[in-house]
């Protein structure tokens, strides 16, 4: 029986719910460590006159202050967010000033709340707008996408449109907030750094702070073990891997180093706001003839990140003529960085409310709309799709979901204080695979040892390697020891961009086949076993070019509240075409997982922007809203039977983020449709609603 | 956070008497507000006299009909209390729409009348706040104000008064007995929170040191018809962005007494008067409600980014008085 495709309980999850699960601020030894405090600006742009170290010295328990004066020299690796402590000049609010490092962490907080910081502040520009006058076309957009693309007479078809829609569409700053938050402990042993990290990708940690350093990779071990989640917000180290990595090196002793809640906001990457305008026109059969989407974030002064807010809209839909463009914005602002599905989430929001305003424009049912724009192969790449179910999704989540007795009428269903109505939208994310490179070794006792630097950030990544390679192996999942998250291990992609089962997996898989062939040959396993290491650089490299997306609908009920404009979910059901899926448990969890987030997207998360101060001023988990559990009700989930051959060898197109596309839009059209308000900027909140709400008396 | 003492009382004079000796002490029941506070260095206490242990606890009906709830009585016990859920079901809503099921096993009757604003500059100690730090500024008026205050505020404040349990409180005209070094005094609801005015770091009218012991819920012969309603940023675990406590006498249509109170619109729970007066012998009906919080609202002074709580709070109080109507 295969072992992939089996519901099978997370490796580790007995040590995780009982606390035994080591993370990276629990590694163990205690007497030996200090503890780093980060302290911030209070300025958003400007100069740091001068800092009051010696007070501070002066402190019982009080071991070092590391500031610009005195931090060691980083090699300018192109991230200026890294650079940390290198020199005086402050280029966000909330950028670290400083580090207090202390016998414990009780000192080193108080010490660095009582730190005397003098600054010398300059003008600054934190807000992002469409028209901003600074706005200007990045090279490429995240990660290596064109900027723009042009087919066809956009323009002259947009006039020639028997329906058309033209509205702009915008999402808030929205901040990753993993149940963990960052946490490093350094320890410098000679000229190597050892670091234990929460990270998404170990192997790109070592590469990246081994440069900073000016040292290897290879002289940069770090693990991993446990990760508390991360979002795309520890794909790549953050100011917290340098500034513990810097403690350890001044102090000559083990420093951990952790963010609390609070520094999330500013140091750990986030989804920058975004501004879609969304331009559609159609014929009179509803067929699409022009697509336009316009994009605009914003950027740090220190890096540029560039949202591919619409990457997704050149794949969805056929249209003979189509327009896609980013814009970004350099601002006094930490730098945004990738949050789960960045490009397609804010991007998806646009185009799936647009096509919701469309549908209604022309009289023609949602679904429908997106039947009769299916494309044959990609509009804008012109290559074929690997596989495409869209419309599998769509017919069966209206099933399950019951969409075909809606009345598409908009406020039309009024149940004593509430509204109630129904929404649907797509969803999309691609499939992709990054080269990575695994080791197995079979041993003499019939056992294997797998090692791949992976990363399981509670996804379950752990559980499913050791899944493929039983099926590769033909041996029980079971006889297999299975070590991740060490850079020591095979070089292995960071765990983003739904890509790690398919990367990784597809290095396990190879490795093991070629195992399998070796043990074949019939000969005896000495005492250190049998081991083959293989990496997939030429199988990557070889894929014939197609379109490789997962596709996805999803289906949400809503109830608003006349009396006070509250948004009450009661159901949303989501139906996924994504290739083969390796753990229906483990799978499960992930698509539930990002449609409530999605949920938050839309009714719930919203940095809020003081334009004086400089800074997002709700930072906590009391201001900063994310669903409770008495906004999640019913959420259903099912996903299609969906063989790719032009995958992996799994077959898996990958789960991790595609269910927070279009979820925002789902509910978005839901409350259009119970309400006839249309909400074109999120999240949607009382206000949004409360004036403009069918009367109830 | 800053190093403090700590230290347990064993009787209200003597814990009366530790911060009469030490102004800079404070009083720790639930801990559910000043610890969070203490960490974020917006309180920096120089003790915490534990008052857990003291003899304050349980909900007693008295000779005349009064409940006399205990200042230590957690507000989970205080909402299921079936005395209070049969009198004053607005109270025992109002407790059970407040934070989580966790903090409501902590919070006591006395700490929640007495908890801070969540204004996000309040809670940010790197940022200027009259509130915390007098004479720094007030961010909030030109920054961050969706959830703040419409009513009552002034050039130096538009915090509000977060809790919810004080605005069912202030609708039935309660009583917070206290203790201080000169004996034993008490307030009215009504006079207990104060509006900010040019002193925005004094959230109550509680003397210096007073130890709250009591609050007394008087009889109303409507209480049984009454209700809570708060609206919210997500269902669970959120501050009010407006909350309406109400109770209503309705007889043959018509109005013979009501009581409104709304939160979260001022930086103390804002009894309706104005509509209340307006609606006491009127008949009772959507329009006259309307007519009544409308004219309530009249000196409201919202910002750019509260202004929805006009429409918020006109809607909800309608909403709520139509509902206690029509049982």
């Amino acid at each position: 029986m295969s072992a992939i495709g089996a519901s099978l309980a997370r490796i580790e999850g007995i040590e995780k719910v009982t606390g035994a699960a080591d993370y990276a601020y629990e590694t163990t030894a205690e007497q030996e460590t200090l503890y780093g405090w980060v302290v911030q600006s209070s300025i958003v742009t400007g100069r740091i006159l001068d800092i009051g170290v010696d007070a501070v010295l002066a402190l019982p328990g009080v071991v070092e202050v590391v500031t610009w004066r005195n931090a060691p020299h980083l090699e300018d690796t192109g991230d200026g967010e890294l650079n940390v402590l290198q020199h005086a000049i402050i280029s966000y609010r909330g950028q670290p000033v400083a580090v207090v490092i202390a016998e414990t962490l009780e000192t080193a907080r108080e010490a660095a709340n009582v730190l005397e910081v003098s600054y010398s502040a300059g003008e600054s520009d934190v807000l992002m707008s469409p028209d901003h006058l600074r706005l200007y076309a990045p090279d490429k957009v995240n990660p290596a996408f064109e900027t723009d693309s042009v087919i066809g007479e956009v323009d002259v078809a947009l006039a020639d449109a028997v329906t058309s829609i033209d509205h702009s569409y915008s999402t808030p700053a929205l901040f990753n907030n993993p149940m963990e938050p960052h946490a490093t402990t350094a320890e410098w042993q000679g000229g190597r750094l050892e670091l234990v990290d929460s990270t998404q990708g170990s192997s790109v940690t070592a590469e990246q702070i081994g440069a900073l350093f000016g040292i290897p990779g290879e002289a940069v071990h770090v693990r991993a073990e446990h990760v508390g989640g991360g979002f795309g917000s520890k794909g790549s180290p953050r100011p917290n891997v340098p500034l513990a990595a810097i403690a350890a090196k001044i102090t000559g002793r083990r420093v951990k180093l952790a963010y609390t809640r609070q520094m999330m906001s500013s140091l750990a990457g986030y989804r920058t706001p975004t501004v879609s305008r969304m331009r559609l026109g159609a014929d009179a059969d509803g067929r699409l003839t022009a697509i336009s989407h316009e994009a605009f974030s914003q950027t740090s002064t220190l890096f540029e990140f560039a949202e591919q807010t619409a990457e997704a809209t050149r794949h969805m839909y056929a249209a003979p003529n189509r327009r896609t463009t980013h814009r970004l914005v350099a601002l006094d602002v930490p730098t945004p960085r990738w949050m789960r599905a960045p490009g397609e989430c804010p991007g998806m929001y646009a185009l799936e409310s647009a096509m919701d305003e469309l549908a209604a424009a022309a009289g023609i049912d949602p679904i429908e709309l997106r039947r009769r724009n299916e494309p044959e192969r990609d509009p804008e790449l012109d290559v074929p799709y690997s596989s495409r179910d869209l419309i599998g999704c769509m017919e069966r989540g209206a099933e399950l979901f019951g969409w075909a007795e809606r009345d598409p009428r908009p406020a039309a269903h009024i149940d004593g204080r509430w509204a109630i109505g129904t929404g649907m939208a797509a969803s999309t994310y691609p499939a992709m695979a990054q080269p990575s490179g695994a080791v197995v070794t079979a041993m003499p006792d019939g056992r294997y040892r797998l090692g791949i630097n992976a990363t399981d950030i509670g996804t379950g990544s752990r559980t499913v390697m050791r899944q493929i390679a039983a099926d590769a192996l033909d041996v029980e999942p079971e006889a297999i020891d299975i070590r991740i998250a060490d850079s020591n291990l095979p070089k292995a992609s960071v765990a983003g961009g739904s890509s790690g089962t398919a990367s990784w997996g597809w290095a396990v898989t190879k490795a093991c086949r070629e195992l399998r062939i070796s043990l074949q040959t019939g000969m005896t396993i000495p005492p250190d076993g049998i081991t083959v290491t293989a990496t997939t650089d030429a199988e990557i490299a070889a894929q014939e070019e197609l379109s490789r997306h997962a596709f996805g609908a999803q289906f949400v009920e809503v109830r608003v509240d006349l009396d006070s404009g509250e948004v009450v979910v009661p159901r949303m059901v989501g139906v996924f075409a994504a290739g083969r899926i390796m753990n229906p448990r483990l799978a499960r969890s992930q698509f539930i997982g990002a449609m409530t987030m999605g949920l938050g997207m839309a009714l719930h998360e919203v940095g809020e922007l003081d334009t004086v101060l400089g800074d997002y001023a709700n930072h906590d988990f009391a201001t900063y809203h994310i669903p409770a559990c008495a906004d999640v009700k019913d959420i259903r989930v099912e996903w299609l039977d969906e063989e790719d051959t032009h995958l992996s060898p799994m077959g898996g197109k990958g789960i991790g983020e595609i269910g927070i596309v279009g979820a925002a839009a789902a509910v978005a059209n839901a409350v259009a449709h119970a309400t006839g308000i249309r909400v074109r900027d999120l999240p949607i909140q009382p206000d949004k609603l409360i004036a403009d709400l069918p009367a109830r008396f | 956070m800053k190093p403090f003492e700590y230290e347990r009382a064993d009787d209200v004079a003597g814990a009366v008497a530790t911060l009469e000796r030490d102004p800079d002490a404070k009083y720790l029941a639930g801990g559910t507000n000043l610890v969070d506070l203490m960490r974020l260095r917006v309180e920096t206490p120089s003790r915490l006299v534990d008052v857990n242990r003291l003899d304050l606890g349980g909900i007693v009906v008295e000779a005349d009909g009064a409940v006399r709830i205990g200042a230590a009585v957690r507000n989970s016990d205080l909402a299921a209390d079936p005395v209070i859920r049969e009198r004053y079901p607005v109270l025992s809503r109002a407790l059970l729409s407040a934070a989580s099921g966790q903090l409501r096993n902590m919070a006591s009757v006395g700490g929640n009348l007495l908890q801070r604003t969540r204004c996000v500059y309040f809670m940010d100690s790197s940022k200027p706040c009259n509130k915390r730090e007098p004479g720094s500024g007030c961010p909030a008026i030109v920054g961050v104000s969706r959830e703040l205050a419409i009513l009552g505020a002034s050039e130096h404040c538009i915090a509000t008064h977060p809790g919810d349990m004080a605005v069912a409180l202030t609708a039935l005209d309660a009583i917070v007995h206290f203790e201080t070094a000169a004996g034993p005094d008490s307030l009215p609801m009504s006079g207990f929170h104060r509006l900010p005015g040019d002193d925005p770091s004094r959230d109550t009218n509680l003397p210096p040191g007073a130890l709250i012991t009591s609050v007394e819920v008087p009889p109303l012969s409507f209480g049984g018809r009454s209700t809570y309603r708060k609206a919210r940023d997500r269902r669970s675990y959120a501050f009010a962005l407006a909350s309406v406590a109400a109770a209503l006498d309705v007889e043959d249509g018509i109005i013979r007494d009501l009581r409104i109170a709304v939160g979260a619109v001022s930086h103390k729970p804002w009894r309706a008067t104005v509509a209340e007066e307006l609606l006491r012998g009127s008949p009772a009906t959507p329009d006259r409600f309307e007519a009544a919080i409308r004219a309530e609202l009249d000196i409201a002074r919202p910002t750019e980014q509260n202004a929805f709580k006009i429409p918020l709070v006109t809607r909800l109080v309608v909403g709520v008085l139509d509902e206690l109507a029509h049982p």
